[in-house]
C-alpha cells in the first residue's frame, strides 16, 4: 500500500471526525469528552477537559451562549444535552485550577490592547504558547463588559480570581493606559506584533484603516488589520449580539495568526476549521428512547450531583462504528477501519521477523462486504484486505497456514476426481451451461443430479454441464495467479462449447464469472425455476414457515433473491424475515476463507447469528451457508433438498454437519453419475491406500474433521506406519501412534488393527516439522 | 502428566525399545526449536501427544505466523 492510498482509506472513514458538539462550539470544546466525566461524577476530570481548550474555564463555563446545543445530536432524538448547565455545574464546584503558565519560551514580545473577552483570551493563549505579553487596558480593570454581567451569573470575585493567573504575566499589566496614536505607535515599535481587543479600545483614534461602521477592518479569517503584524477582533458590532464564545474565538485566531506571523508561515491555510464547521460524524440515531431533559430541582442553584450525572448521561456519545456493530470481524480486533487501515499498512512495511502483528488479521476478514454497505461512506474493509493478501503473496510472507486446507480443497475439485465438460448426454450442442458449483455437488450430490434433470427436460437447445471449482478460495486467498488460471481453464471449456448461457446454482460463482469472464451470460438456477416453474416432485412442506439465509455473495444480486422468494412461496410455505438480509447478509465464516484463517472467529461467527435467533428454521441457498449453519447446530436446508430431494420423505433440516471427507467422495459422486448417464467409463482413479478402512465413532469422526484431517490424511498416515514398521506402541490400551510428515503438516492417529480395516481413535496434527531426534 | 510419565507408557514398535526423554528438534516459519520429547533413540522416532500438538504447539504455530 502507498502512502497516498493510506491516506484515501484514512480519510474515508469517518469514525474519528468530532461530534456535532465539537464541531459547532466555535473553540471547538470536546464536549463529548466532558459529558462523559460528568457522567462519570468526575467533576475534577471534566474540569481538565475543558481547561485544555477554554480560556479561564471558570469565567467562560459560566456565561457561554453555547450554539454546540443547537446541533446536538440527542436534540434529534428528543432534546439537546443541558451542555452549558454542566459546565456551570462543573465549574461551580471543582477544585481545578488552570496552571499558570511558565516563563516565556520565545524571545518576541507581544501587546494585547484591551482586556474584554477577546484581548484576555490572546493573552492567555500566546501564554501558553510561550511568548511574553503586556496587556495594555485604558479602564482601571480587566475585564471589559464581562463586569457588566449580573453577579448572579458572574460574580465579581469569579472575575478576580479567574484573572489573578494573569498577575504571574512576564510583562506584566498595564492598567489605565491612554492608548492614542502616538502611544500606539510606540507600542507597535516596541512590541512583536499586536493584538487589538475591538470592545474595550474604542473612542481613540489609531491609525488603522476601518470599516463603514467605524470599527477596525479585519481580514475574517485571520483578523489582519491593513498593519503589518497588527490584528484586531472581538467588539460587539461586528458579530450581532455579544456573543462570549465568539468574542473568545476572535481572541483565539489573532492569537492563531501572531504565532504563524512570527513564524513567518502562511497566514490562510487550513483555517477552514477555526471556527465552527460541519462535521462528517456519522451517528446512527436508531433505537435510541426518549429520555427528556433533566430540570434541576432548584433552578437557581443549578443542577445538583444527581442532576448533573443523569443529565450527562443522556450523551449518546456520538460515533459511528457502524460496521463494527455488525461485523464479528472487526468487533474482535478492538478498533475500527480507520486505525485497521494504518496497522494494515505498517504490517506490510515490516520485514519478516520483526513486529508483524496483522497478518492473522488481515486474513480473518470474510470479504464480504457488508461493512461497505453498512458504512455511511461505503468503506470496503474486505476489498483492503484483500489487497494486503495479494502484497503478502507477493513479497512470499503468506503463512501457508492460512489458506492451504482450503487451496487443497479447490485443486482437489479441479482434479481428476470432479472436474468435467461436457455437452448434454445424447447432444453435441450447448445453448446452456449448467456449473453447480464444487461446494453443492460435495454437499447435495444426489440433488445435483436431479437439478441437472430437471434443466434437461425443461430447457431447449442442450444443456451442457461443467463441474469444477470457480476459483474462489484462489481469489479469497490473494493468489492471483491461481485464481487466473482457474478463470481461463473455465471460459476455455466454456467457450469451446460455442459459449452458451451459464446457469450457476452458487452466488460467488456467479459473482466471479460475472466480474472476470466479459461476455459471459449468466443466470442463477433459481431464477430459472421461478420461470420454468417448480418441479413436479418437490420436498416442501406447505405451511411451514423457514428464515431465508441469504448469502453474502446475494448481496447485490436482489434478482436471485427475489426468485428464491418466488420459489418457496410458490411451494406454500412462508417466510420469516431476518434483521440481516437483502443487502445486509453476513458471512457464514467460509467467505474469505475464514474458515481457515481464523477458525475460532469464523465459529463464533455463525454462534452469534444463532445466538440471536435459534427459534428459526433456515433455509439457505448456498453450500457453505447450510453447511456452516448445519455444523453450528441450526435446522436448516438447502433450497436444492427442497426442490430435488434425493430422498423421499426426508427430513433435510435435520441432515446436519458434514465432513471435508464426505465433500469430496460427494463431488466424484456426482462426476461419476454424469459420466454413467453419458455412458463413459470414469476413470478409476485409487490411490494405493484409498482401499484402507477406516472405522470411528461419529464423535470422533467430528472431532478429526473440525482438526481439518480427512480420511485420505490418516489413511496415508497408517499405510506409512503399516508399511515401515514406524509406529509406536501404547502398552496401557494396545493401540498404535503413528505420524506422517507431509510438505507442511505433521499427522497424528491412534489406531488398531490390520490389513485393510482400522479403528480410529484420535488423530491430529501440527505445522511444525520435526527435524531431528538426538 | 510429566513427560517421563508419559514416555513410561510407550513403546517403539519398530524395535521394541524403550522411549527415552530426548532433545527433539523443530523448525516452522524460519524458527527453530528443541523440545524434550519421548523418543526411540536407536529409530528416530519421538512422541508428540495430543496435549501438546493441539496446546503449546498450536499457540507458538500461530505466534509465528503473525511475525
Ligand atoms: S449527544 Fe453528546 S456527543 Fe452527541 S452531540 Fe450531543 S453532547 Fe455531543
Ligand atoms: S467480514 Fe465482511 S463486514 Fe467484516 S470487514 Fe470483512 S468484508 Fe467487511
Ligand atoms: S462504518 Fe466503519 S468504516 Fe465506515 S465510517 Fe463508520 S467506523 Fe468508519
Ligand atoms: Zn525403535
Amino acid at each position: 500500500m502507498e502512502q497516498d492510498t493510506l491516506r484515501e482509506w484514512e480519510y474515508k472513514c469517518i469514525q474519528e471526525e468530532p461530534p456535532e458538539c465539537t464541531a459547532t462550539c466555535p473553540i471547538h470544546v470536546d464536549a463529548r469528552m466532558f459529558v462523559k466525566e460528568m457522567a462519570r461524577g468526575d467533576r475534577e476530570a471534566a474540569f481538565r477537559v475543558l481547561a485544555k481548550t477554554m480560556p479561564f474555564p471558570g469565567i467562560l463555563a459560566r456565561i457561554c451562549d453555547h450554539p454546540c446545543e443547537q446541533k446536538c445530536k440527542r436534540g434529534e432524538v428528543d432534546e439537546p444535552i443541558a451542555i452549558s448547565y454542566l459546565e456551570r455545574s462543573c465549574v461551580e464546584q471543582t477544585t481545578g485550577r488552570v496552571r499558570v503558565p511558565l516563563l516565556p519560551r520565545r524571545e518576541q514580545k507581544i501587546a494585547v490592547l484591551g482586556s474584554g473577552l477577546a484581548g484576555l483570551t490572546a493573552t492567555w493563549d500566546l501564554l501558553k504558547k510561550g511568548f511574553g505579553v503586556t496587556l495594555f487596558e485604558q479602564s482601571g480593570r480587566l475585564g471589559g463588559s464581562l463586569r457588566e454581567l449580573p453577579d448572579a451569573l458572574l460574580p465579581q470575585e469569579i472575575i478576580d480570581g479567574e484573572l489573578a493567573i494573569l498577575e504571574a504575566l512576564n510583562g506584566g499589566i498595564r492598567l489605565g493606559e491612554t492608548m492614542d496614536g502616538q502611544r500606539f505607535e510606540e507600542i507597535c515599535r516596541e512590541f512583536d506584533a499586536v493584538f487589538i481587543d475591538r470592545e474595550t479600545i474604542t473612542g481613540c483614534d489609531l491609525p488603522l484603516r476601518q470599516n463603514d461602521r467605524g470599527d477596525i477592518a479585519i481580514n475574517a479569517a485571520s483578523g489582519a488589520t491593513d498593519r503589518e503584524g497588527v490584528f484586531a477582533g472581538g467588539g460587539t458590532r461586528d458579530c450581532g449580539a455579544w456573543s462570549p464564545i465568539n468574542e473568545t474565538l476572535q481572541g483565539r485566531k489573532g492569537s492563531l495568526s501572531i504565532e504563524r506571523f512570527i513564524q513567518k508561515a502562511n497566514m490562510e491555510a487550513g483555517r477552514g476549521n477555526d471556527g465552527p464547521y460541519q462535521t462528517r460524524l456519522y451517528t446512527n440515531l436508531n433505537g435510541i428512547s426518549l429520555t427528556p431533559r433533566v430540570q434541576p430541582a432548584d433552578r437557581a442553584a443549578g443542577f445538583s450531583d444527581d442532576e448533573a450525572q443523569a443529565e450527562a448521561g443522556r450523551c449518546i456519545r456520538c460515533e459511528c462504528l457502524e460496521c463494527v456493530k455488525t461485523c464479528l470481524f472487526l468487533e474482535r480486533y478492538q478498533a475500527y477501519p480507520k486505525k485497521y487501515a494504518r496497522q494494515v499498512f505498517n504490517n506490510e512495511r515490516v520485514i519478516y521477523g520483526a513486529a508483524h502483528t496483522k497478518n492473522q488479521f488481515v486474513n480473518s476478514c470474510s470479504n464480504c462486504g457488508l461493512c461497505e454497505t453498512v458504512c455511511p461512506t461505503n468503506f470496503h474493509m474486505g476489498d483492503l484486505c484483500l489487497q494486503a493478501r495479494r502484497t503478502m503473496n507477493e513479497q512470499k510472507l503468506m503463512p501457508a497456514a492460512f489458506h492451504e486446507f482450503a487451496l487443497q480443497d479447490m485443486s482437489h475439485s479441479n482434479g481428476e476426481h470432479f472436474t468435467l465438460a461436457r455437452h448434454e448426454p445424447g447432444k453435441n450442442e450447448s445453448a446452456w451451461l449448467y456449473f453447480p458449483s464444487c461446494q453443492l455437488c460435495a454437499t447435495s450430490p444426489g440433488e445435483v443430479l436431479l437439478s441437472y434433470g430437471y434443466l434437461r427436460e425443461r430447457l431447449t437447445g442442450g444443456v451442457g454441464i461443467m463441474l469444477g471449482c470457480c476459483g474462489a478460495p484462489a481469489y479469497w486467498s490473494g493468489r492471483d495467479d491461481l485464481f487466473r488460471e482457474s478463470m481461463a481453464t473455465i471460459r476455455c471449456e466454456w467457450q469451446k462449447r460455442g459459449s452458451p448461457r451459464v446457469i450457476t446454482a452458487c452466488s460467488t460463482c456467479q459473482n466471479l464469472f460475472t466480474e472476470h469472464i466479459p461476455g459471459m451470460e449468466t443466470v442463477s438456477l433459481w431464477t430459472i425455476i421461478e420461470e420454468e416453474g417448480t418441479p413436479d416432485i418437490t420436498g416442501g412442506t406447505a405451511g411451514t414457515t423457514v428464515a431465508i439465509a441469504d448469502p453474502c455473495s446475494s448481496r447485490h444480486e436482489p434478482k436471485t433473491q427475489t426468485s428464491v422468494r418466488q420459489i418457496v412461496r410458490s411451494l406454500g410455505m412462508s417466510i420469516e424475515a431476518l434483521p440481516l438480509s437483502g443487502d445486509k447478509p453476513e458471512c457464514c465464516g467460509y467467505g474469505g476463507l475464514m474458515f481457515n484463517a481464523n477458525p475460532k472467529l469464523g465459529q463464533d461467527v455463525i454462534a452469534r447469528r444463532l445466538e440471536a435467533d435459534n427459534a428459526h428454521e433456515y433455509l439457505a441457498y448456498c453450500a457453505m451457508c447450510r453447511d456452516h449453519l448445519a455444523a453450528g447446530g441450526a435446522r436448516v436446508c438447502h433450497l436444492i433438498e427442497l426442490l430435488f430431494p434425493a430422498v423421499a420423505g426426508g427430513d433435510p433440516a435435520a441432515r446436519g454437519w458434514i465432513s471435508w471427507s464426505e465433500r469430496r467422495t460427494n463431488r466424484a459422486r456426482v462426476k461419476q453419475g454424469i459420466l454413467r448417464e453419458l455412458g463413459e467409463q470414469g476413470a478409476e482413479i485409487v490411490k494405493s491406500c484409498e482401499g484402507i478402512m477406516l472405522e470411528m465413532t461419529q464423535e470422533i469422526r467430528r472431532r478429526i474433521d473440525e482438526r481439518r484431517i480427512l480420511d485420505d490424511d490418516i489413511r496415508m498416515v497408517i499405510d506409512h506406519a503399516e508399511q515401515t514398521g514406524k509406529r509406536l506402541l501404547n502398552t496401557q490400551n494396545g493401540q498404535y501412534r503413528a505420524s506422517c510428515q507431509t510438505e507442511n503438516v505433521t499427522f497424528w492417529v491412534d489406531y488398531t488393527g490390520e490389513g485393510d480395516r482400522f479403528t480410529i481413535y484420535n488423530a491430529y496434527s501440527h505445522r511444525m516439522k520435526i527435524v531431528g531426534v538426538k | 502428566m510429566s513427560v517421563t510419565n508419559e514416555a513410561s507408557g510407550w513403546r517403539c514398535a519398530a524395535c521394541g525399545g524403550k522411549l527415552e526423554i530426548t532433545k527433539v528438534g523443530f523448525t516452522y516459519m524460519k524458527g527453530n526449536f528443541e523440545v524434550d520429547l519421548p523418543a526411540c533413540r536407536s529409530c528416530g522416532q519421538a512422541l508428540v501427544s495430543e496435549e501438546l500438538a493441539t496446546g503449546k504447539m498450536a499457540d507458538a504455530e500461530r505466534i509465528l505466523e503473525d511475525k
